[in-house]
């Protein structure tokens, strides 16, 4: 089911969590709301589901116009953050409280409902777990359960809340791909909310990045990862590092460091904005970069190693990171305390007081 | 075992002398505060032997007093246990203007002195206030009647529920409520199916505490009541008039009674507040 908000706005007292925002979101789709705490993320959540109601505008659910429709009638699945299992209940009875909460007429009967328990609690791989009760399981068990209690009444729209974010990372991966999965097998329309962007990038046909009420980009995760549309989604999409530029003999100077022009960029200041993957390093500055850097601790993270550094001779407000392949660190000898040159293959250039990031690429200008 | 005694040797403030004198001063001031009173009670109860006894627990007027008691007991439990989940639910479940106030005024009945309560409730229904000349033209005597022991009872008990739900709901928060509603539950079967298990235990508790303080309430009662035997006399107050008429022995037995409710409400107390503990302990085991 297609889901479409137009110009939903929320006010908590004097709080503006929504600045009126729209978005639409195509059947069978699955989007993650991606932003910092307090950016309304969880709001806009609770409003699709009608947990809140919305200050203005208005949200349909295919062709049906749900703005005033009861959370009770707008049959949405919803997973909480906390699960919200009813404790006092077995795992079977959480999952058939959906079920036996059916007016009569629509109630299937004792034995459809024991059967429907049955399937759900098979497709959540925890059938064995029918008579527990909620205290008795895991986290990662909790949050199947809690799904498997939103799916009984075969919601068209799912909606999560944070759903992996009190799980460990190992179990978290794992729910990840196995809720992608189910997603695409069930074909129903997903919104989760997380501030993981990992996860939002992993798991999302479209990501919505949000922060202060309002949406800053909605993209695809390779899209939105390679043509961010302004200062914040890069800041909060990845590591970026930062170097501010005046211009001065033609090239871009902060201190002792230096970076040439690329081509068919007019001269003018601004702030470069380099992901710590976009270098090469070398123990001398290159024609087209002269940035020296201290390393501060050299750290293995997977498949790659992470230096983190600090200018010499010039200002960063924070510090470089700048991740090396495993193989090329095992070919040269590094040890802190020692002078790199780093020098960028590709960034983005903010001009000054702008938000529109200008692609820059210097190896073009090389070759 | 060594590794035992060494680590309690550590601990702050366990110097066997302060412990063992701490300790037995308590047991003798238990002993003289609470347990001599309440066997005494029972000695003079039955000083003039056990036929004594039972023929004065039989007399009229100590069986209407006992079933004035529990008639006041059976109407002021369900008013408040209604009351106070209704109130527990407001305030832990809505945000409205003054519902802080709400929460201090729950606590007047508590900080008030039953007899100011009992004065109070005499002058606006009885028959001079403003309430009660109204309802004197209309034929109504509330006070000096049941209907006033009731109506000091409940004000007196009103606060027990409710201050015994609201922490735990507060606690529980509404996610659970939440969640029903999503999967389509109805007000009534949200309540009958999530909320009251949620709460039973604490429910149960506030019941035990009201019905205690119901029964044994004597000065707000004692202002309202008019004191008129055989018809407007409780318990406690059957116990003061037996006594003041030299009949000792009979006021003990009537007393009596009274302790027994109370040592029958704490094994109830008990045993709910340990299985209240132990669905507590089945939460906080995440």
């Amino acid at each position: 089911m297609s889901i479409l908000i137009e110009n939903i706005s929320k006010q908590f007292g004097n709080f503006q969590a929504l600045s009126p925002l729209s978005l639409s979101i195509d059947e069978g789709e699955m989007i993650g709301l991606l932003g910092p705490s307090g950016s309304g993320k969880t709001t806009l959540l609770r409003i699709i589901a009608g947990l809140e109601g919305a200050d203005s505008g208005r949200i349909q659910f295919a062709d049906r116009d749900v703005t005033n429709l009861h959370v009770r009638d707008r049959r949405v699945g919803f997973v909480f953050q906390n699960y919200a299992l009813f404790r006092h209940m077995t795992v079977a009875d959480n999952v058939a409280f959906g079920l036996e909460v059916l007016p009569k007429q629509q109630r299937p009967n004792k034995s459809d409902i024991q059967q429907r328990v049955k399937h759900l609690l098979e497709m959540v791989q925890l059938g064995h777990l029918a008579n527990r009760y909620p205290s008795q399981l895991s986290g990662g068990q909790k949050q199947r359960i809690a799904l498997a209690r939103a799916l009984a009444t075969k919601p068209e729209v799912l909606l999560l809340d944070e759903p992996f974010g009190a799980l460990d990372a190992k179990v978290r991966k794992e729910l990840r791909r196995w809720l992608r999965g189910l997603h695409d097998e069930l074909g129903f329309t997903s919104v989760f909310v997380t501030h993981d962007q990992e996860e939002a990038l992993e798991l999302s046909d479209r990501v919505v990045v949000m922060s202060n009420g309002h949406i800053e980009q909605i993209d695809a995760p390779g899209a939105l990862y390679s043509t961010p549309n302004s200062r914040f989604v890069f800041d909060f999409l990845g590591n970026a590092n930062v170097f501010d530029a005046t211009v001065s003999n033609n090239q871009w100077q902060n201190g002792d460091a230096s970076l040439t022009l690329p081509e068919g960029l007019s001269p003018q200041d601004g702030q470069v904005y380099i992901r710590s993957h976009e270098f090469t390093i070398g123990t001398e500055a290159s024609a087209q970069a002269n940035l020296p850097l201290r390393i501060l601790a050299i750290n293995p993270i997977g498949a790659e190693v992470r230096f983190e550094l600090e200018p010499v001779g010039w200002q960063s407000q924070e510090v470089w990171e700048i991740d090396l392949t495993h193989k090329y660190c095992d070919q040269q000898s590094f040890e802190k305390g020692q002078i790199l040159y780093a020098t960028p293959k590709h960034g983005y250039f903010f001009a000054q007081d702008t938000q529109q990031p200008r692609q820059i690429n210097w190896s073009l200008k090389l070759c | 075992m060594s590794k035992q005694k060494h680590a309690s040797q550590l601990r702050v403030g366990d110097s066997p002398w302060v412990k063992w004198s701490l300790i037995g001063l308590t047991l003798i001031l238990t002993m003289l505060l609470l347990v001599v009173p309440l066997i005494s009670i029972f000695q003079q109860a039955f000083a003039l032997g056990v036929s004594h006894y039972f023929s004065s627990l039989i007399e009229a007027d100590t069986l209407h007093a006992v079933g004035l008691t529990l008639l006041v007991a059976a109407l002021t439990v369900p008013i408040n246990l209604v009351f106070g989940v209704m109130l527990a639910w407001s305030v832990t479940r809505f945000e409205f203007p003054g519902r802080k106030v709400l929460m201090t005024l729950l606590d007047i009945p508590f900080a008030m002195s039953p007899v100011v309560a009992g004065l109070l409730y005499l002058l606006l229904y009885g028959n001079n206030g403003w309430i009660g000349a109204m309802l004197y033209d209309a034929d109504i005597q509330l006070m000096f009647a049941w209907p006033g022991i009731v109506m000091v009872t409940v004000f007196v008990t009103c606060p027990f529920v409710a201050r015994e739900l609201i922490p735990l709901m507060q606690q529980q928060g509404r996610e659970d409520e939440e969640a029903a509603v999503i999967l389509g539950a109805s007000g009534w079967q949200l309540f009958r199916r999530v909320t009251l298990p949620n709460i039973k235990w604490a429910l149960i508790y506030g019941v035990i505490l009201t019905n205690a303080r119901a029964v044994g309430e004597f000065g707000a009662v004692s202002v309202v009541s008019g004191n008129i035997r055989g018809e407007t006399n409780t318990l406690p107050l059957h116990v003061q008039l037996q006594y003041e008429d030299y009949q000792a022995a009979a006021a003990f037995a009537s007393a009596s009674l009274l302790a027994i409710i109370a040592l029958i409400t704490l094994l109830f107390k008990a045993f709910v507040e340990w299985r209240q503990e132990r669905s507590l302990n089945i939460d906080t085991d995440k």
